[in-house]
């Protein structure tokens, strides 16, 4: 078929997109699970999940959108990251399952409430640790013969995407404390503030590791860092600056900032990893291109996407909108 | 032990997949009862469709909730349990599995709303119109996943180049031979799985004389729908029955326990069928029925598993037996459905106890039903996983081994039971709750926190009611 257009690329972009829109989204409702045991009291979790509840199934919207966009647009990616990630992908949806019945039983339950907090903290920290670790395979790449995943069930599972995964788990951590310190005000607001720092120096240390393993481990990466590219040590800059912005405004106490500083660590970040591995979508052999579906289904689909996503973008800002200012004790008002 | 990765994910997405389709199936004919009960509201102005409406929205919001949860593994274990499948078909597979997607999420985000929460915000007609925009996103849904499914029975519009299948019409893949007959089939057992529900929960309600003007107008209406329907899909299901004997005869022969192609041939009652000896055993049948069933000729000639070798025929004990129980109950149906025209006639279609407790009964039936023909059409069409063209064995995931796809399949099956068990115990609760209830002023009152299907339903999980 004729092709004026490279798709290709395009939907790179979008996937691209979505995948960076769910992390910002998801991570601070994550977060509000992975600080659920840690909180001071029952009312602070009420309030941490009232903060949350409107919203949170929105932002799972991406996930769901991303993977099936996946498997139209990049074929070989579904195919060789689910077989290889295959017991951390059943980790990440019983989670995602666990502490999403969680929100709808948790608001009904009275005595049994406590079963449902742990349900919701427990499926956050193991889903955004299962992320966390998918991000770390993608670093380290995949073992394949032709089309096809060859390597073993745990070769997911190392050192390093043990430390990536808790390197998410943190730093959804401090996307939700974050957001907690602009949602809130009062007990939970100062918990937040206090907690906030202590997850800034965690995180901070495993970005720390991850630049300095990560040229060691891939040879495509260290060139591009240190002889073709450099411009792309702007992006760890960048990245540092947010988190200096965290710091210094939570100690003027701002309530805005830190949030927003946070997701501009994570936005860095994101592309800095993106820029390291590009074109490679399935590390080490195969790019955007050689991962494509054909060019008429990714056509198809797009006429669908481009008249949803608009509509996803209106329905989720109507919703933050309906949904400002600060969280009260039961609720927002 | 030797465990084989094949057998163990061919049971993990059966099971995935019966547990999931049971919430669908629910919601789709329960989508559009809501919306006749919100037309006859605002055609009549009988304030007891409202009642009903109230109530039944919120079960269909508790039983979205869980199906909405349950779906999201599915589109997860293409790809982690039959990635050469995946990889294969994704040029189809992909667009139809994303506009699915697409049109779940514009239903909820744009109209679902309304209908859960907007009653008494927005004017009566909007609310009308939401809940058929709902009814018909639910149609569309099931649509382009009955497509998606079709397609692996009867294949068209597809060309394979270098292992993967490239479309070459949308029209003719979309639309392929068994499409129209599968989705006919499947939207008439989702409005008898509504009615049947309806009947069965009302007439409960009946019994009990509670809302008792309200319940007996849900049971009239529920069973109308069942005189009609019923029959209805007996016919369907003969054409979709006909339409598989000319794309897929094997399947047809198992369905008949046939081993011989031959005329003239009986319509087995009982039997046990024996892949490994290639006959039955205990035989009991109708002489020549099946051949006219299937040909509308006494001596028509039905296709027999022969035809294929052994390692191509499905297994005929499963199909055999399933498509057994999903047309006894299909009759079962349809007898229902006159007895209670007959009492109808007399006046005493809410009296009668008998009827009535048959009736809560009944209301598992479609449930059977449904699953007993997925069972039918899915292992009917084994070893094949896209029908003639490529089998279970080779859509596996190559790295799959048995014990990975044993721990996830126990995994699934832990993660189900206790999901199901708190949405069950959820939704008996509100059935306990009643008409009555849903309709009180809340007692719970949460915080404002919209678009959650379950904040529809205002009863506590753990207190008694």
């Amino acid at each position: 078929m004729e092709q004026p257009f490279d798709l290709t690329v395009i939907w790179a972009g979008i996937i691209g997109f979505g995948i960076m829109m769910y992390v910002l989204m998801d991570g601070f409702d994550l977060g509000q699970g992975i600080l659920f045991p840690f909180a001071p009291n029952e009312k602070a979790r009420d309030t941490m999940m009232n903060s949350v509840a409107p919203i949170w199934d929105g932002n799972e919207t991406w996930l769901v959108l991303g993977g099936a966009g996946l498997l139209a647009a990049f074929p070989l990616v579904y195919s060789v990251f689910l077989p290889a990630l295959y017991i951390g992908v059943f980790l990440l949806l019983a989670g995602l399952i666990f502490r999403g019945i969680a929100f709808e039983f948790r608001f009904k339950a009275k005595t049994s409430k406590y079963l449902w907090s742990w349900s919701f903290s427990v499926g956050s920290i193991v889903a955004a640790f299962a992320q966390g670790a998918v991000v770390g395979t993608y670093i380290q790449g995949f073992k394949t013969e032709g089309f096809v995943y060859v390597g073993g069930a745990l070769d997911w599972l190392t050192p390093f995407t043990v430390i990536t995964g808790l390197g998410l788990v943190v730093g959804y951590a401090l996307l939700g404390s974050t957001w907690l310190i602009m949602k809130t005000e009062g007990e939970v607001q100062d918990w937040a503030y206090k907690i906030t720092p202590k997850l800034l120096v965690g995180l901070m240390t495993v970005f720390a590791i991850v630049c300095v393993y990560t040229p060691f481990i891939d040879e495509y990466v260290k060139a591009r860092w240190f002889d073709n590219l450099s411009i792309i040590w702007v992006l760890p800059v960048l990245a540092l600056y947010c988190a200096f912005v965290v710091f210094s405004n939570v100690r003027k106490r701002k309530d805005g900032m830190p949030f927003v500083a946070t997701m501009g660590i994570f936005l860095f970040s994101y592309l800095g990893l993106l820029v390291s591995k590009w074109p490679y979508i399935v590390p080490p052999k195969f790019t955007i291109w050689d991962a494509a579906s054909a060019y008429n289904s990714q056509l198809f689909l797009l006429i669908g996407f481009l008249f949803v996503i608009p509509i996803i973008l209106a329905y989720t800002s109507w919703t933050y909108w309906v949904f400002r200012g600060k969280v009260k004790e039961g609720g927002y008002h | 032990m030797e465990l084989d990765p094949l057998m163990l994910s061919r049971i993990q997405f059966a099971f995935v997949v019966c547990f999931h389709a049971i919430f669908p199936v629910f919601t789709i004919g329960l989508a559009s009862t809501i919306a006749g009960f919100e037309t006859l509201a605002y055609k009549t102005g009988d304030p007891v469709w409202h009642r009903l409406s109230k109530f039944w929205i919120q079960v269909f919001a508790v039983v979205f909730g869980i199906g909405v949860v349950s779906g999201i593994v599915m589109s997860f274990q293409f790809g982690t349990n039959w990635s050469n499948f995946s990889y294969a078909t994704a040029n189809f597979l992909g667009p139809v599995l994303s506009y699915e997607v697409i049109t779940a999420f514009f239903l909820e985000a744009s109209f679902l709303g309304v209908l859960l929460f907007g009653r008494d915000k927005v004017p009566q007609g909007v609310h009308l119109f939401a809940a058929i925009m709902v009814a018909s996103g639910t149609f569309i849904s099931s649509f382009w996943i009955l497509a998606a499914n079709s397609l692996m029975q009867t294949p068209d519009g597809l060309e394979l180049i270098n292992g993967m299948y490239h479309v070459k019409s949308w029209t003719d893949s979309i639309f392929n031979p068994s499409f129209g007959y599968r989705f006919m089939h499947m939207v008439v057992a989702s409005f008898l799985t509504a009615a049947l529900v309806v009947a069965g929960v009302s007439a409960w309600f009946v019994l009990q004389k509670r809302e008792f003007v309200a319940n007996r107008k849900a049971l009239s209406v529920a069973l109308w729908f069942l005189l009609i329907l019923a029959p209805v899909q007996a016919v369907i299901g003969d054409f979709h029955g006909l339409n598989t004997l000319k794309y897929q005869p094997t399947k047809v022969a198992a369905m008949e326990g046939n081993w011989e192609t031959s005329s003239g041939v009986p319509l087995l009652l009982f039997a046990i069928p024996d892949n490994e000896n290639q006959t039955n055993h205990f035989e009991v049948g109708i002489p020549k029925l099946a051949s006219f069933v299937l040909t509308h000729d006494w001596d028509g000639e039905v296709p027999g598993l022969k035809d294929v070798p052994v390692e191509e025929q499905p297994p005929v004990l499963i199909v055999f037996w399933s498509f057994r129980i999903m047309v006894a109950l299909g009759l079962l149906m349809i007898a229902f459905a006159v007895w209670g025209l007959f009492l109808r006639i007399k006046g005493r279609y809410y009296q009668s106890t008998y009827f009535l407790n048959g009736l809560r009964l009944m209301s598992l039936s479609p449930f059977i039903a449904v699953l007993a023909g997925w069972v039918v059409t899915e292992s009917g069409r084994a070893p094949w996983l896209i029908y003639g063209q490529m089998t279970h064995a080779q859509g596996l995931t190559p790295s799959l081994t048995g014990g990975m796809a044993l721990f996830t399949l126990i995994g699934y099956i832990v993660v189900y039971s206790l999901v199901f068990s708190a949405g069950v115990y959820y939704l008996l609760k509100v059935f306990r709750g009643g008409v009555e209830k849903a309709n009180a002023p809340h007692e719970m009152e949460e915080v404002e926190r919209p678009m959650r299907p379950f904040s529809a339903a205002h009863v506590a999980i753990d207190e008694e009611i």
